[in-house]
């Protein structure tokens, strides 16, 4: 199976309530279980099930990833810096295989 | 010259052939959701509350040419405060093996409430996007998006 890598750009820096966005895209093929392989063989599904990203460990936001999400989900989404910390990124495959990232933002 | 002698069938022959024909039946290729299963599904999510889609701009092609990656984005007007926020988004494609796309599960931290993502369309159909206000409302928007290639693989 090809790598699978996750990756994240965040701001290195922001001021204290500046809206900021977030870019995340993990490589995986997000196997569908509907597809079939070079010789004709159902490839069994493996998919990203769901994504959370969290700031100082609390969750801002997360999603539930069904096969109809395309292969390297990728995903935009703002969020609002108060003060320095730190973002943990976390990709949950199915069989529970967890893929994470960290990123820290200061402020000021 | 040869002759024939058609047999009488016994019951269980009968039967044996009936099933195996029942077989064939049970394995007929996958159905694909329909407007109405996505109808069905948005009515349990929402629970029937009718959508005000005035708050939601959508942001996905009219023409998709590979149904592989088709961007979808959307826009929510909400002040996302603590007791005025989009609490969940789903996003749902009525023409795909399956109604459910994705649901984003959002929290006033994100200060504005916005996403974009890119998903898989089998063939030409409508996508819906349903928010989930933190007041208990729902808003909805749709959009027609004509595919070129399908993105189901196979």
């Amino acid at each position: 199976m090809s790598k699978v890598k996750p990756r994240v750009k965040v701001p290195k820096t922001a001021e204290v309530g500046e809206l900021i966005e977030i870019k995340t895209l993990i490589s995986h093929p997000m196997h569908s279980g509907r597809a079939v392989d070079g010789d004709g063989k159902l490839i069994p599904r493996q998919i990203i099930n769901s994504f959370r990203a969290s700031f100082n460990g609390t969750v801002v936001m997360s999603v539930d990833l069904k096969p109809s999400v395309s292969a390297n989900p990728f995903f935009t989404f703002p969020f609002t810096v108060t003060e320095s910390g730190t973002f943990d990124f976390v990709w949950v495959e199915d069989g529970g295989k967890e893929y994470t990232k960290s990123k820290k933002i200061s402020v000021g | 010259m040869k002759t024939y002698v058609l047999k009488p069938m016994s019951r269980r022959q009968a039967m044996t052939l009936l099933g195996a024909a029942g077989l064939t039946c049970a394995v007929a290729p996958a159905a694909l959701a329909g407007p109405e299963d996505v109808a069905a599904r948005i009515a349990e999510l929402t629970g029937g509350a009718a959508g005000d889609d005035a708050l939601i701009t959508l942001d996905m092609p009219e023409i998709a040419e590979n149904g592989n990656a088709v961007k979808v984005a959307f826009d929510i007007d909400s002040p996302m405060t603590a007791d005025n926020y989009v609490k969940a988004v789903h996003i749902l494609a009525d023409g795909n093996p399956e109604p459910d796309v994705a649901t984003f599960n959002f929290s006033p931290a994100m200060g504005a409430c916005y996403a974009t993502t890119r998903m898989r369309l089998s063939k030409t159909q409508n996508v819906h996007v349903i928010a989930a206000f933190s007041d208990g409302s729902f808003g909805s928007a749709e959009a027609t998006v004509k595919v070129t290639i399908g993105g189901c693989g196979g």
